[in-house]
């Protein structure tokens, strides 16, 4: 297990995240935030209260579950049981922050897009992540990156957070050493 | 987590666990079907088959909003259009179902056990939309979805389910279901609707209304089958409502906090006044619309459980 961001990194990464994107969308207005369960509910919180604390204004905030839309649904053998996505919000018009964690082959973020326009027709959608351990199978990037790193097909980058592990860190770790 | 069978035959043969998974699965649906667009690509590829051997209305529409809504493709069969008035046996058109390469055969049948019987022989999954007077398993799972919304702890609650138990596969749905999750379950009819015996399925029975319902948290009333009544069980619809009819009077002695429901088609003045019917305290449309979500739960349940073991 191989520590690349520690708790520090973290939070100065999502700072610097939170000012781009109140530069890029020129303030809170007609801003929402959406995390990907679970770990990109995490970010997005912590997202979501930088920006409130800069502005005055806190974004609303919408998690989303994926598991409907993924498109291995007939390979994966144990079935992640759906969680539900709520977003409490108009999502037509509006310019949607999607934060998740880590950004690997894309399909996440290609179902998570798919998830928000279901809901109606937002203005833009702008993808936020933590860590950009390249390798995508689609053509999907991200407009706010906190880390880019190098990785290996059979690595496993991970998000620890306080909430759920005690502390904040990513790590990568190989196949076997997955918690 | 995942259930144990690709099947959904009956209560009777599910954990505890199992059934509140199918329930807490179903709250991420519930919420689908309040969205603008109120439909996921889940089951894309995925081919459901109904087979309703017996009449239904909103079952089969249930079952098929379900299977749409979860964009798996469709195809209905029903008894009086099908072959089987031509003669054909279960098992011959069942195995034309399969050589047509059905992922989920959803099945309703008037012979009890008709769906087990299925499931021997066939590699697709098979739920159960009822089965004679046997089970009526995703009623029964819609049923306590809709008392959790109102009573999130069912240990304890008083349940009272009235009318024809006999020829109710609903009641017996519910039954198995109330009673794995620890809620307190009576019966009330006449003799005659009562099977002998069923107080060996943990219910109380009683044949006087007034004592059955007081105090009761769910007044379940279940639908006088007329077109079963033939073998002359009651002596006249008229004492059967003076005796059984639920109405404004006999809801003051239910439970302060208390709803009524009905699995529907109602006879309006029969078991249920008009009144009662279209009462606040009536969740019989809720239970109609938490029957999508709990379909599409089982429904996804199911899938999510056949592709691994074809390859």
């Amino acid at each position: 297990m191989k520590e690349v961001m520690d708790s520090q990194e973290i939070k100065r990464s999502l700072a610097r995240i939170a000012y781009e994107i109140l530069e890029k969308n020129k303030g809170v207005d007609n801003l929402a935030l959406i995390g990907i369960r679970t770990r990109g509910v995490y970010l997005a919180e912590r997202l979501a209260k930088i920006i409130g604390k800069l502005e005055g204004i806190t974004p609303p905030l919408g998690t989303i579950d994926i598991t409907l839309y993924r498109d291995d649904f007939q390979e994966i053998i144990d079935q992640p049981q759906a969680r539900g996505t709520d977003i409490m919000f108009d999502v037509t018009g509006v310019n949607i922050i999607l934060v998740d964690d880590v950004l690997f082959t894309g399909r996440t973020v290609r179902a998570a897009i798919d998830v928000i326009i279901d809901f109606g027709r937002p203005k833009t959608i702008q993808l936020a992540i933590l860590v950009d351990r390249g390798r995508r199978e689609l053509p999907i990037h991200a407009d706010y990156i906190g880390k880019e790193i190098q990785t290996k097909p059979n690595e496993f980058v991970e998000l620890f957070v306080k909430e759920e592990d005690g502390e904040d860190k990513v790590v990568v770790m190989k196949k076997n050493e997955k918690r | 987590m995942s259930l144990k069978s690709k099947h959904l035959l009956g209560l009777e043969d599910k954990t505890k666990g199992e059934i509140l998974e199918i329930l807490d699965t179903a709250k991420s649906f519930r919420k689908i079907l309040d969205r603008p667009v109120r439909k996921v690509p889940t089951l894309r590829g995925i081919t459901v088959a109904n087979l309703f051997f017996e009449a239904s209305t909103r079952t089969r529409t249930s079952f098929e909003l379900a299977e749409k809504r979860l964009s798996s493709e469709v195809v209905n069969f029903s008894a009086s259009t099908s072959s089987l008035s031509k003669g054909e046996s279960l098992r011959d058109t069942v195995e034309n179902i399969e050589a047509m390469q059905v992922d989920i055969v959803v099945m309703r049948h008037s012979a009890p056990g008709a769906p087990h019987f299925l499931s021997k022989r066939i590699k697709a999954a098979v739920v159960n939309a009822g089965d004679g007077t046997h089970e009526h398993p995703t009623q029964g799972l819609l049923d306590l979805y809709t008392i959790r919304e109102y009573f999130p702890k069912l240990e304890g609650l008083k349940v009272v389910i009235v009318g024809d138990i006999k020829h109710s596969r609903v009641a017996r749905s519910d039954i198995w279901g109330l009673n794995k999750l620890g809620a307190d379950v009576a019966l009330c009819g006449p003799p005659t609707l009562i099977p002998l015996g069923i107080e060996k399925m943990g219910v109380k029975v009683y044949h006087d209304l007034d004592k059955a319902i007081k105090g009761a948290n769910v007044l379940y009333l279940l639908r006088l089958q007329l077109e079963r009544q033939k073998g002359g069980f009651i002596p006249s619809l008229r004492e059967y409502t003076q005796l059984f009819g639920i109405n404004s009077e006999k809801l003051k002695l239910l439970s302060d906090d208390y709803i009524v429901m009905h699995p529907g088609p109602m006879n309006r003045g029969v078991e249920i006044t008009q009144e009662v019917a279209d009462c606040d305290r009536a969740v019989i449309l809720r239970q109609v619309t938490n029957g999508v979500a709990v379909r599409m739960a089982v429904l996804y349940l199911s899938a999510s459980l056949i592709r691994p073991l074809e390859k």
